[in-house]
């Protein structure tokens, strides 16, 4: 790994929720595996994470989203995403969702969803994978 | 000893009684190191031996670990309210269940609570949907997708209305959980118990209001500290005045513990935010005994059963204490702290979720032996989706079960004297002076916030328990221990369509074509004008409720004077 250049996520919290102890915890566990981390804050609109990821330069967007709104928000931020020409970047995230919309949400080209009680240790060997795969060679 | 027995002794008899107590310590301290020494010979489990928060807990715990007497514990009803804030406790009246519960439009809560009364629930608490909670009409862009996905849309004095129709609200408490735009959501439900005809001088309930722990912890805001504080006092003075048996804030730990924090941290970050707040009411102008009878409190029941207690026992003393002797008040009611708990949403799991019923058990028989005078026991599907009606039920009886058949409601405080009891409840009271020290060597709660001191202490802490659970160190069944069957979840969850947003979006529309639309600019104008000068703008509120303004345009009203909050970003 020490030859090859840090990932760079932007850990984001989409829509209205205020619940950050999920997104917190995983910028720190990302930041801890030696990512290079952006956390948006609160609140952000769908637009304003995709400019952030852009202008990040990002290779992953980590959305946390308890507030049930999930089947519009990574809908809408992945039309957006794939609008700035960045569906190179890799849409994954977590919170509260049911197993058929994560299920739902992949066949749209979204990676994979975590649920509560998943280890970020789940979640850093999943993008570390996804890294490996699309940056060989 | 008491002080009439101390009067008549002579000087040698006293003599005497000291040399006695010093023998007898000195015997229990041969004995104890006789029982150390046993202990220490023998094998024990390799686990971790403290709290969720972390805390060391001894094998034993004698009383030489704490000073438990009649200053610091005392009786029920009577300062410091170490055991109970009221004389007879649950022999007079049973705790408050209080299921929170909203979702989709009015109309589908307003059936919910009727089935929750039905079900012989005491009381009805509000949930609202993530719009609601920041301020933004149904109908609002910011609003896309979260209509009633995570509790009631209420967007007027309309949505109010509907949300109690054919429930008198003369006659039932109602607890409402919302924070940045409280004062908004008050006025609407003062207007609707006006619009049923009722004198809302009787009106029962609580809204929660309590913005400190918004920027703390769980960031529901729309204005900066100081005209969000403004208009806390406002309600307090008006409230006071106008709905004397309304409580006009909840002062919550919740929050703060379910992002991460510690006990020691929840005791004692909510009880500064609620010096802070009697501080600013002071600051009014305002007779301290005027309005702390009705400041009431909010606390999270997590796992450590005994260290709960205590934490609701070292909360009574610590506000008894500091009313009465830092902030002058000399009514009692004033001293006398009174809680609404709720089982720890952050413990359920999602793996085995029917394990949860017996979580919120035990944190419920926690709740009710630390004297809390309502309830709400989460429901064991709420880490999947909103609650079903089956999940709510068994909650429900899940009160039901402790406060009529295992016997813990007969007797008043029944684990005073406890040696870990107590000498914990010790433990957790020095813990928060501590913590208030720290608070005010930063300035006190506003700059703590601005600095991202609380924040970052409550994501720390969340961090800490993490990696105590990753590592496997900190167990949690079905999650890290004992998984089989943890891949498999059926369990039926209530799902909320799009259909919901639809309609409430058409009711809205509806509602802004039939109001007078004059009246609507010329009460949110005067509003405005009301944030720009002194006066207290409740009145200014309800007549914007009355005429049907909506949430947005009320707090747009006010956005323009009082500007918007900006967090400071870290993690």
């Amino acid at each position: 790994m020490s030859d090859e250049r840090k990932i760079r996520v932007l850990v984001a919290k989409p829509g209205l929720d205020g619940h950050d102890r999920g997104a917190k915890v995983i910028a720190s566990a990302f930041r801890d595996a030696g990512f290079e981390v952006v956390y948006t804050g609160l609140h952000q609109t769908p637009e304003m994470i995709v400019n952030a990821a852009v202008q990040e330069d990002v290779d992953v967007v980590a959305m946390s989203v308890l507030s049930g709104a999930h089947m519009t928000l990574f809908p809408r931020v992945k039309a957006l995403l794939d609008e700035a020409g960045a569906d190179h970047m890799l849409l994954t995230g977590g919170g509260i969702i049911p197993e058929e919309d994560v299920e739902e949400l992949e066949k749209q080209g979204i990676g994979r969803l975590f649920g509560p009680g998943t280890s970020t240790g789940d979640a850093i060997a999943y993008v570390n994978e996804w890294f490996a795969t699309t940056h060989a060679g | 000893m008491s002080t009439i027995e101390k009067d008549v002794l002579s000087r040698t008899d006293l003599e005497s009684a000291v040399q006695e107590r010093d023998r007898e310590i000195d015997e229990l301290k041969a004995r104890l190191a006789e029982w150390e020494e046993a202990y220490d010979g023998m094998s024990k489990r390799d686990v971790l031996f403290s709290t969720v928060s972390g805390r060391d807990v001894k094998p034993l715990y004698t009383e030489l670990d704490h000073a438990s007497d009649h200053t610091s514990v005392g009786y029920p009803g009577m300062y410091p309210f170490t055991r109970g804030p009221y004389t007879t406790m649950y022999r007079t009246r049973l705790w408050t269940m209080r299921q929170f519960a909203g979702f989709a439009t009015a109309e589908e809560t307003n059936e919910r609570y009727k089935y929750l009364l039905d079900h012989g629930q005491t009381g009805l608490s509000v949930a609202f949907d993530f719009p609601t909670l920041m301020g933004y009409d149904s109908d609002h862009d910011r609003s896309l997708g979260e209509v009633g996905v995570c509790g009631v849309a209420i967007s007027s004095l309309a949505d109010m209305e509907r949300l109690f129709e054919g429930i008198p609200l003369d006659q039932v408490s109602v607890s409402m959980t919302i924070n940045g735009p409280a004062i908004i959501l008050y006025c609407f439900y003062v207007a609707a118990a006006e619009k049923q005809g009722v004198d809302v001088g009787v009106l029962r309930g609580t809204v929660q209001n309590d913005i400190l722990k918004e920027y703390q912890a769980q960031h529901a805001w729309i204005f900066p500290p100081e005209p969000a504080l403004r208009c806390i006092v406002d309600m307090f003075e008006w409230s006071s005045q106008n709905t004397p048996k309304y409580n006009p804030i909840s002062i919550s730990g919740y929050h703060i513990r379910e992002a991460g924090a510690t006990a020691a941290e929840e005791l004692a970050f909510t009880l500064r935010n609620g010096f802070e707040y009697v501080e600013r009411g002071i600051a009014r102008g305002l007779d301290v005994d005027s309005f702390a009878p009705r400041l009431s409190f909010f606390f999270d029941v997590h796992n450590d059963f005994f260290e709960e207690i205590a934490k609701l026992r070292a909360a009574r003393r610590i506000w008894a204490r500091g009313m009465k002797e830092k902030y002058g008040a000399r009514n009692p009611d004033s001293w006398r702290l009174r809680t609404h708990c709720q089982t720890a949403g952050v413990t359920l799991t999602a793996q085995q979720p029917e394990t949860n019923i017996v979580r919120v058990a035990y944190q419920a028989m926690a709740a009710a032996l630390g004297g809390t005078q309502s309830l709400h026991t989460n429901s064991m599907d709420e880490t999947l989706a909103l609650p079903t009606e089956k999940a709510v039920r068994i909650a429900l009886r899940t009160q039901q079960v402790l406060a009529y058949e295992s016997g813990v409601a007969n007797t008043i405080d029944p684990l005073a004297g406890s040696h870990f009891v107590e000498a914990l409840t010790d433990e957790l009271e020095r813990d928060a002076l501590a913590l208030f020290d720290e608070i005010d060597e930063m300035g006190g709660v506003v700059p703590g916030i601005e600095q991202g001191w609380f924040q970052q202490e409550i994501a720390n802490s969340a961090m800490r328990q993490q990696r105590e659970v990753e590592s496997g160190e900190r167990v949690i069944v079905g999650v890290n221990h004992f998984t089989e069957g943890s891949g498999d979840i059926e369990i039926d969850t209530l799902r909320i369509g799009p259909e919901v947003e639809e309609r409430q979006v058409a009711k809205m529309a509806a509602m802004r074509a039939g109001r007078d639309a004059d009246a609507v600019r010329a009460k949110l104008a005067a509003l405005t004008e009301a944030c720009r000068g002194e006066d207290n703008v409740v009145p200014y509120i309800l007549d914007c409720a009355r005429a049907y303004c909506t949430l947005y345009e009320i707090r747009a009203a006010m956005e323009e004077v009082f500007g918007s909050y900006k967090e400071p970003v870290f993690f």
